[in-house]
């Protein structure tokens, strides 16, 4: 018999700090698959968030730099302007991208950075205690909405991603879910298309991955996986948007 | 024919394999790992196909496929 599937390289082969069943191991996975099929182990240069991927340059094999709490996208401009041949990605959560950097992110998209973003949307602030996050869903309990988010209170899930595809410097964005292996498949492929963007200097290029929290959602992972099929597309649909 | 060797002291018991391996191959073990949580096990069986559902969404990358 042959091997089929195993760890990609760009993957170390050790054990994360992760919870049981949380969707950051498979987008992680998947990235590293990706850059080792593209063949950039030597360009790639990854900016890890603050949030529960904090320590992402620990589980990659490749090059990687921390930025301060929503400012990957800054750390990220700076990088690929001094060193334009590296291929240079963030990676970032809903908390990171879309609370506190929602700044940093919506200049460097209208800059039209010639970047690659990967944004995982678990509707939550995981790192922290699981406080609602700007992609919380309406009636969504968490740590600060102990009854549930409402709109009068809250305002409304953030579609930052619909948002950022209206600036003319923005050329792909896709969400995908880690919820079934379909979406994960199409994860990958959309991971790819913006990795592959960024080579062909296509420019800024951003990908959502709808991605499980078991336990700020307070759900055993199998059940995470059909709270995104039945309750989170529904807010967020999945698909190409630009 | 396929076949699949789990690691099961990475393993974190998430059961994400058990529910989406389509033959019921992959089920709980008894015996703890050293993390104190309940690794998976698999039945060899000539009917597995080696689709590879369950290594795609092992969020640990715990589980290596053969065919
Ligand atoms: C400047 C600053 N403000 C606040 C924090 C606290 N903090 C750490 S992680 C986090 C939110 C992380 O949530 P998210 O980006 O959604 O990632 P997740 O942990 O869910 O993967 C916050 C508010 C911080 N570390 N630095
Ligand atoms: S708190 Fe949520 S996002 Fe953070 S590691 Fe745990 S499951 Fe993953
Ligand atoms: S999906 Fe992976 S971590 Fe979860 S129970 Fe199966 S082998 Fe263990």
């Amino acid at each position: 018999m042959k091997k089929i599937f195993s760890h990609p390289k760009s993957l170390r082969n050790i054990s994360t700090h992760y919870c049981s069943g949380c969707g950051h191991g498979i987008a992680h996975r998947l990235i590293a698959e990706v850059v080792d099929e593209l063949g950039i182990r030597e360009r790639v240069i990854g900016i890890c968030p603050v949030g529960c991927a904090v320590v992402a340059y620990d589980y990659w094999d490749f090059d990687c730099s921390e930025a301060a709490h929503g400012r990957g996208l800054a750390v990220a401009t700076a990088i690929k302007r001094v060193r334009p041949e590296n291929i240079v990605f963030t990676y970032q959560g809903d908390g990171d991208l879309a609370a506190i950097g929602t700044n940093e992110t919506i200049h460097a998209a209208n800059r039209g950075e010639n970047l690659t973003v990967i944004f995982i949307n678990n509707a939550v602030y995981g790192m922290t205690g699981g406080q609602m996050a700007p992609t919380t869903l309406l009636g969504q309990k968490t740590a600060t909405t102990p009854e549930g988010r409402t709109s009068l209170m809250q305002g409304w899930p953030l579609k930052i991603s619909e948002m950022l595809a209206m600036l003319p410097g923005v050329k792909y964005v896709e969400r995908a879910s880690l919820d079934s292996p379909g979406g994960i498949i199409k994860s990958k492929k959309a991971i790819k298309q913006a990795f592959e963007n960024q080579i062909n200097k296509v420019g800024f290029s951003l990908v959502e991955l709808l991605s499980a929290c078991p336990t700020y959602w307070n759900m055993p992972a199998n059940q995470s996986l059909e709270w995104i099929k039945n309750s989170m597309i529904k807010e967020f649909p999945l698909g190409k948007i630009k | 024919m396929g076949k699949i060797i789990i690691n099961k002291e990475r393993c974190k018991g998430c059961m994400l394999c058990i529910t989406f391996c389509p033959k019921g191959f992959i089920s709980a073990d008894k015996k703890l790992n050293k993390k104190g949580v309940k690794p998976v096990k698999f039945e060899e069986n000539p009917e597995c196909l080696g689709c590879s559902m369950c290594a795609i969404v092992c969020p640990d990358c715990c589980i290596e496929v053969y065919k």
